[in-house]
């Protein structure tokens, strides 16, 4: 044994430099991507790398990762969630109209999410102890709850120019947005969640083999109810943030294909769809990817119409090349 | 040998692989290795998981270039290395263990995907089948070219993949553990083929970790041990503890490790199973399990063995039948509710329901145990998870350079004891193994033995389900034969008398009714 030991030793330790190397790489992710980008869109345009244009893209991208994070824990057990487009519109009006009931005005936020919840909940229900595809739950609530965030305001658009918490939406504190601070915030815990908590090892065993995770005794059920829970609350806070921002919400508006840039921003970051692979950093820098790209098209110029083209594209590259990589690497 | 066989080893050898080497990056995969095969000869290839056998195929198919130096030869012409399709062309056909059939197209489509026979452009279908029945014919088998691929068994499909083989017109065709997943019938049935394939001068280079086939089969077995050649037996010179001490590189004479048998019949029952029957195959199944006792649970891959053993454990739903622990009823509902009540199932399938490949070996040790050992908050405790870790990799000698490395980078048998540390930390008083040496190489089956051994005398009652007789006698103190369901018979060891093979066999069968 010991001989033996001593004899491969050598190899060993190259092959442990590689290793590290590779994984330090892997951890990196998309980060050089990001960093390519923004050098690309500060020479078409000076003006990309200010501080006030710095501040834009994480405030404009600060309502997706919000989103994006609830949609993390939601890949990684391999499911999806389609409808928290339609929940952040529903809460956004929900946010409002407490938001306009005197006295109690500060409620709109607590409610919002509470609103957010409760649709999550029912989602997590449907796929974990019902047993229905996550793809069809989702699809069948991204039209129903859509039609509910229409309802609420009877089809109109509602206002409060006296919002009581739109500090949230425009507000910062020592010179960094409400919005920046609470997206930070959500990622943090997240990764606390994911990575310090004894759920978080759960669910990313779900998410890896979840037959494996029932009869090592986990309750699958319970996983699968916070993770759909967790996607509607974040939902929901981003309809409260949404609703900060612009004072207002319509139920037929707001919120449209927010679901596809969250999921966007958790591909891009390296998640795998199929579960049990992933981490909520790289879901913050496929959220910041997607920001920069949107604020770095403008700035240079480049139509809207192009704006979803290249965007696209980029995403599918970005992907395709992160695939390349790890494939490489797997291979030696 | 015989005289034919003289013969054929007089004459040129079909194919020959001379001093193939191959290295990725600083780790030798393969040293020196060289390797005759004569047609219709069945040359066995031996040796424990990671030997190199794969690798070695892997070069023969060309999915791998050898090293420079070293030479493919067929009919004694070099041909070219490294390259799949010229491979294919040179009659070179590989059969893995996961097969790689379209169960929805039918079996004539399957054994011509992606080359089939064409009329203008279109695929022609007639000739396809005919073509197919042809084969078919050749193999002497009972399912037809129109045959859709998911209603045949996994033996046939098995068969199926042969006749894609024969379709490219293979010569030499490698079969990777081919009888893992088959039942003794379709074995046999396999076995029959291997004898035509033979008879028509196909060899065949036969991978198995299974002693008996290859006594059964092999003309000639040749052992990979550490990446390298070892030697070739020829068929007269077969013998078992020359073959086991060949490929682990040391004597084995305890292999099967069994002392733990204080002879009697008053030790407590730890778990009784009474009239358990699922609505479908179970019915009715009754028995006894004793603390510190090996109970194995044999019978036929489809008997219900597998069935029985998760109905005790919860993984599925029972509609009759009780169950005592330590003398008192309890009910199980689910796989928790098993874990708490002290009864742990070790997946007879490791990859699809047991380990989490993507996650690292210390947390899949801890996986069933996290609850309790997380701090206020639900917040995890590393330093314990890390602790439960290496204590688990040196009592049951998991070979690995880490314990934050992922469990889908061990080997078969080293992952087969990152699942029983996992069982074992939840420290079970009934623990049911299903196959716990299945894929697993002759090293680390013999320290899982010696485990199972320790745990019994512990106290630890074990139920065993192993399709493997020597298995069975060797480590059992009594055995249950189960067939079609039903509990058909128990077979105890008599004074001085081992356990029966035959008896064994006569229940499993139904050859002893009565």
């Amino acid at each position: 044994m010991t001989d033996k030991a001593t004899e491969i030793s050598a190899g060993d330790q190259a092959v442990g430099r590689s290793r590290r190397l590779r994984t330090a790489f892997a951890a990196l992710g998309m980060l050089p991507v990001l960093i390519l980008l923004a050098a690309g869109f500060q020479f078409m345009n000076p003006r990309f790398l200010t501080e006030t244009n710095l501040l834009i893209v994480t405030q404009q991208s600060s309502i997706n990762i919000v989103l994006a994070a609830g949609m993390t824990f939601v890949i990684l057990t391999g499911g999806i969630d389609l409808s928290v487009g339609s929940i952040l519109a529903a809460s956004a009006m929900v946010a409002v109209m407490v938001s306009l009931v005197p006295e109690w005005g500060m409620l709109g936020v607590p409610a919002a999410i509470l609103v957010g919840l409760g649709f999550g909940v029912v989602n997590g229900l449907l796929v974990a102890y019902i047993k229905l595809p996550p793809f069809i739950v989702t699809l069948g609530s991204l039209t129903a709850v859509r039609g509910v965030a229409r309802l609420l305001g009877q089809d109109t658009t509602v206002f409060n120019s006296d919002l009581p918490f739109d500090f949230i939406g425009n507000g910062s504190l020592f010179g960094i947005p409400w919005l920046v601070i609470i997206a930070l915030s959500v990622v943090v815990l997240s990764w606390l969640v994911l990575k310090r908590t004894v759920l978080g090892t759960w669910i990313y065993a779900v998410g890896g083999n979840a037959e494996a995770a029932r009869l090592t005794g986990i309750k699958v059920p319970l996983v699968l109810l916070f993770v759909y829970g967790v996607s509607g609350l974040l939902a929901g806070l981003g309809g409260a943030m949404s609703a900060a921002r612009l004072y207002a919400a319509n139920g037929l508006q707001l919120g449209q294909s927010y679901e596809l840039d969250a999921i966007a921003a958790v591909i891009l970051g390296g998640t795998s769809f199929v579960g049990g692979v992933g981490s909520i950093w790289g879901t913050l820098i496929g959220g910041l990817i997607i920001a920069v790209l949107s604020n770095g098209l403008i700035l240079a110029g480049v139509s809207d119409i192009w704006q979803y083209i290249i965007k696209g594209l980029v995403i599918i590259v970005a992907v395709a090349l992160d695939r390349y990589r790890l494939q490489a690497g797997a291979r030696t | 040998m015989t005289a034919a066989a003289q013969i054929e080893t007089a004459r040129q050898p079909m194919l020959e692989m001379r001093h193939i080497s191959k290295t990725f990056g600083p780790i030798r995969a393969l040293q020196d290795v060289s390797l005759t095969v004569h047609a219709g000869e069945l040359h066995a290839l031996m040796g424990e998981n990671g030997a190199g056998k794969s690798t070695l195929m892997k070069v023969l198919s060309g999915a791998y270039r050898p090293d420079p130096g070293g030479d493919i030869l067929i009919d004694g012409t070099p041909v070219a290395t490294g390259d799949p399709i010229k491979a294919r062309a040179n009659g070179i056909a590989v059969i893995y263990q996961e097969l790689s059939l379209a169960p929805n197209l039918s079996v004539a489509q399957n054994i011509f995907l992606g080359n089939e026979p064409r009329r203008f452009g279109i695929v022609d279908r007639d000739q396809c089948n005919r073509r197919a029945n042809e084969i078919i014919a050749r193999l002497g088998v009972s399912f037809s070219a129109g045959d859709s691929v998911s209603s045949l068994s996994l033996g046939e499909r098995q068969l199926v993949e042969i006749a894609r083989a024969l379709s490219t017109s293979a010569r030499i065709i490698v079969m990777d553990e081919p009888t893992t997943s088959l039942t003794s019938r379709e074995t046999d049935r396999l076995f029959e083929v291997i004898a035509t394939l033979k008879s028509q001068g196909i060899a065949i280079i036969y991978i198995s970790h299974r002693m008996e086939e290859v006594y059964q089969l092999a003309d000639r077995v040749s052992v990979l041990r550490d990446s390298g050649f070892v030697g070739t037996l020829d068929r007269a010179d077969l013998n078992a503890s020359r073959l086991v001490s060949m490929m682990v590189g040391r004597d084995l004479s305890a292999f099967y490790k069994k002392d733990h048998r204080p002879p009697d019949s008053k030790r407590a029952i730890a778990l009784s199973v009474q009239g358990m029957s699922d609505g479908n195959l179970l019915k009715d199944c009754s028995f006894d399990l004793h603390k510190g006792e090996v109970l194995a649970l044999a019978g036929l891959v489809g008997s219900g063995r597998t069935e029985l053993a998760r109905l005790i454990f919860g993984a599925d739903r029972h509609t009759s039948g009780t169950l005592e622990l330590d003398g008192k009823p309890i009910a199980i509902g689910s796989p928790r509710e098993a874990l708490d009540a002290g009864i742990a199932y070790l997946t007879e399938d490791r990859k699809e329901l047991g380990l989490f490949l993507d996650m690292s070996i210390s947390d899949n040790i801890s996986m069933g145990v996290l609850a309790r050992d997380a701090q206020a908050g639900g917040l995890r405790d590393f330093a314990t998870a890390e602790r439960r870790a290496a204590k688990a990799v040196s009592d049951l000698s998991i070979r690995t350079r880490s314990v934050q490395a992922n469990a889908g980078s061990l080997s078969g048998g080293n992952q087969q004891k990152v699942l029983l540390a996992r069982l074992l930390e939840t420290e079970p008083r009934v623990l049911i193994l299903d196959e716990p040496t299945r894929g697993v190489d002759v090293g680390a089956k013999s320290e899982i033995y010696r485990l199972i051994d320790d745990l019994a005398k512990k106290g630890i009652a074990i139920l065993m389900i192993s399709s493997e007789l020597p298995e069975v006698i060797g480590v059992a103190d009594r055995v249950l034969v189960m067939r079609d369901g039903t509990i058909a018979g128990e077979v105890m060891a008599s004074a001085g008398q081992p356990l029966s093979q035959e008896a064994i066999m006569e229940l499993a069968t139904g050859a002893a009714k009565g």
